[in-house]
């Protein structure tokens, strides 16, 4: 089974992250970048199900040149080999723009299933499994806390507000994963050197045939008008409890009418 | 003034909260559509879309639409941006609603933005982003506006309006039928409203110290009719399930209260509960960084401070 994992570089949710004041894209210079936490999710259920199935893992991630510390934390993981998608053209793009782009890379790689995290901790839209769904023209198993592929069909169990819905496609299809479905394991020494001699395959857009009118900053479908750092909330009344907390925390609520 | 359509987000044919708070928004900004897609329309539904000010209400009720994840719903949406041109289209931000507006974005050739937390004058959204640290205004510049909205972002307001029927009929695509929901597992039903919809949250975290033990989290929720949140530590334990932790990997929140137990406060939970209105915050370390953002703040043991507090609710009802 083919199976290509999508990551994507985030900024540290330790340290500060900010807009760049210019052209008000995320600053990503301003915080270390990190794998997104879900995409470690993603990575793991791929390298189990290649365990149980046979196959090979890919990863496939968008982002600037620094976005190779991030590749080769996959690769460590265990992946076999990488694709970065990586072209100045690609700057700026918004949800339309990278789910178009990584969709192209993704025709050219070729896939029996597609992993990636249900949602980024920077931009939170979890958006693109479902986007990329759709230009795929692929089944869309989103939200996966449980994944069981058998021959060319695939199970998923999709968390819902109720619970959960049991969900069947055929293969190819795109596949999104939450924190419930595994433990990510950590990577070996073993696995870091080996990370080190994978390849990975650097594609610009022309390579992936994205039509560089379609993506990028210029392109987007959406812009940020302005933006500002929210004014820090007006400081509170902190009580010690003195046998009477409870009761001067409901004296605070009555004053606000919550009872 | 033109239409503006409405998803309308509904289980068992309840139309949920956060499709009023849509209509009413709508309601500000143009002509309010409700879109019915799927099985459940009842008159009572009917009755409370039109009663929140939806001025239209397109039905799309065949029950195949309900029986595939979430690409149904965008085809019905495509169908009516086609044929109606609408001024733009609302959809509550829940992970469906996100899903939904995804794709209906790329099929109209449209611009979409994510977690609006108000939308004003020229369909400008604004968003609150890494955790409530910066706020910005952003908006789609092709296309038809496609906007998720918050839930609790607007309140509210009963507007009646013609609530005139029209039954749509899409044919779906072998595409949006690709992924068939088989089955249905009901979990957690209770009687709590949910919890991204709830006025008032009361979440606990590591120090509630067991599972048990929330049931006094749950008596505090109960007494004030809101939903019971928790922190990653305390689902992470198993003390709670997993679809009520609150922060950046879980729900975000943005009730009118938020009263956290035994939470220390980290920036990853922050970020899913920081744009609540009012937050109350127990804690028996007074350095514990959820002071911070607190408007009121009790240092103390949660086990003492927070049964009284129940009692001291139960007696002013
Ligand atoms: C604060 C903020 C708000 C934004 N709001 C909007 C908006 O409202 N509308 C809009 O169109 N754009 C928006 N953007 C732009 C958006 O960040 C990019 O389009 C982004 O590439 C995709 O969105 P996401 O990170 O939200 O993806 P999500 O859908 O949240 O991510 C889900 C998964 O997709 C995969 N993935 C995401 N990006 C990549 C990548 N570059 N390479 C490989 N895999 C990837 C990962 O597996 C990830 O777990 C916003 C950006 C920021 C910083
Ligand atoms: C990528 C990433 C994503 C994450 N996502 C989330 C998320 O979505 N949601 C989330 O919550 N966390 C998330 N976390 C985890 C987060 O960093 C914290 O570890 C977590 O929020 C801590 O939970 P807590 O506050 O309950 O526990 P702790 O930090 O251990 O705090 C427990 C608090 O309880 C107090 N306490 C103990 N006993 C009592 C008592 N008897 N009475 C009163 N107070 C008491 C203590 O003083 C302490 O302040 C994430 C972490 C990472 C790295």
């Amino acid at each position: 089974m083919n199976i290509v994992v999508c990551v994507k570089q985030v900024p540290d949710t330790a340290t500060e992250r900010k807009l760049r004041s210019d052209d008000k894209t995320l600053d990503r210079d301003a915080a270390d970048g990190v794998v997104n936490e879900l995409d470690e999710y993603a990575v793991e259920e791929a390298l189990r199900l290649k365990e149980a199935h046979g196959g090979e893992v890919t990863v496939l991630s968008m982002g600037p040149a620094k976005t190779t510390e991030t590749i080769r934390k996959a690769l460590a993981m265990g992946a076999d080999k990488a694709v970065h998608l990586h072209d100045d053209a690609l700057y700026g793009s918004d949800a339309l723009g990278t789910s178009y782009a990584l969709s192209q890379a993704l025709k050219k790689i070729g896939y029996d299933l597609v992993i990636l995290g249900s949602e980024s901790t920077d931009a939170r839209t979890g958006m693109l499994p479902a986007m990329l769904a759709e230009r795929l023209g692929t089944p869309q198993l989103t939200l996966a806390s449980k994944v069981e592929v058998d021959g060319s069909s695939i199970k998923v169990e999709r968390i819902t507000d109720y619970g959960y819905d049991k969900v069947e496609a055929s293969l190819p299809a795109v596949v999104s994963v939450v924190e419930k479905i595994n433990e990510p394991r950590y990577p070996s020494f073993k696995g870091i050197m080996a990370a080190k001699k994978k390849p990975v395959e650097t594609l610009g857009v022309a390579d992936a045939e994205i039509a560089a009118d379609q993506v990028g900053l210029a392109n987007s479908w959406s812009e940020v008008v302005e933006f500002a750092v929210a004014p820090p909330r007006a400081a509170g009344t902190v009580v010690k409890d003195e046998g009477d907390g409870g009761a001067k925390a409901a004296e605070f609520l009555a004053s606000k009418k919550f009872v | 003034m033109s239409e503006i359509l409405v998803l309308v987000d509904h289980v068992d044919g309840d139309v949920k909260k956060v499709t009023l708070e849509l209509l009413t928004l709508a309601g500000s900004l143009g002509t309010p559509a409700a879109v019915w897609a799927g099985s459940g329309y009842s008159d009572a539904a009917k009755a409370k879309l039109a009663e929140y000010g939806a001025e239209k209400i397109y039905v799309a009720a065949a029950d195949e639409i309900g029986d595939y994840v979430s690409a149904p719903k965008a085809e019905v949406l495509a169908h009516l941006v086609a044929e109606r041109s609408p001024a733009a289209v609302f959809l509550a931000a829940t992970g469906e609603g996100k899903e939904i507006a995804g794709r209906l974005a790329i099929k109209t050739d449209s611009g979409v933005i994510s977690d609006a937390v108000g939308v004003g004058e020229g369909f400008v959204a604004e968003q609150s982003i890494f955790g409530g640290g910066v706020n910005v205004r952003s908006r789609v510049t092709k296309g038809t506006p496609i906007i998720t909205v918050r839930p609790n972002s607007t309140a509210p307001v009963a507007a009646p309006a013609a609530g005139a029927e029209e039954k749509v009929e899409v044919a779906l695509s072998d595409a949006a039928r690709a992924a068939r929901i088989v089955e249905r597992v009901v979990q957690e039903k209770g009687a709590r409203p949910e919890l991204t919809e709830a006025a008032i949250v009361v979440s606990g975290g590591r120090g509630v110290g067991s599972g048990e033990n929330f049931a006094i989290i749950e008596k505090l929720a109960d007494a004030l009719g809101a939903a019971v949140g928790a922190s990653r530590a305390a689902t992470d334990a198993g003390w709670y399930p997993h679809q009520f932790q609150v922060g950046q990997t879980g729900k975000t929140v943005s009730p009118q209260l938020y009263i956290a137990a035994g939470i220390s406060g980290a920036i990853q939970h922050r970020a899913g509960m920081q744009t609540s209105k009012t937050i109350v915050v127990i804690n028996k370390d007074a350095e514990a960084p959820l002071f911070e953002i607190a408007d009121f703040g009790v240092v103390g043991d949660l086990f003492q401070v927070v049964p009284q507090l129940t009692e001291e609710i139960e007696k002013r009802k």
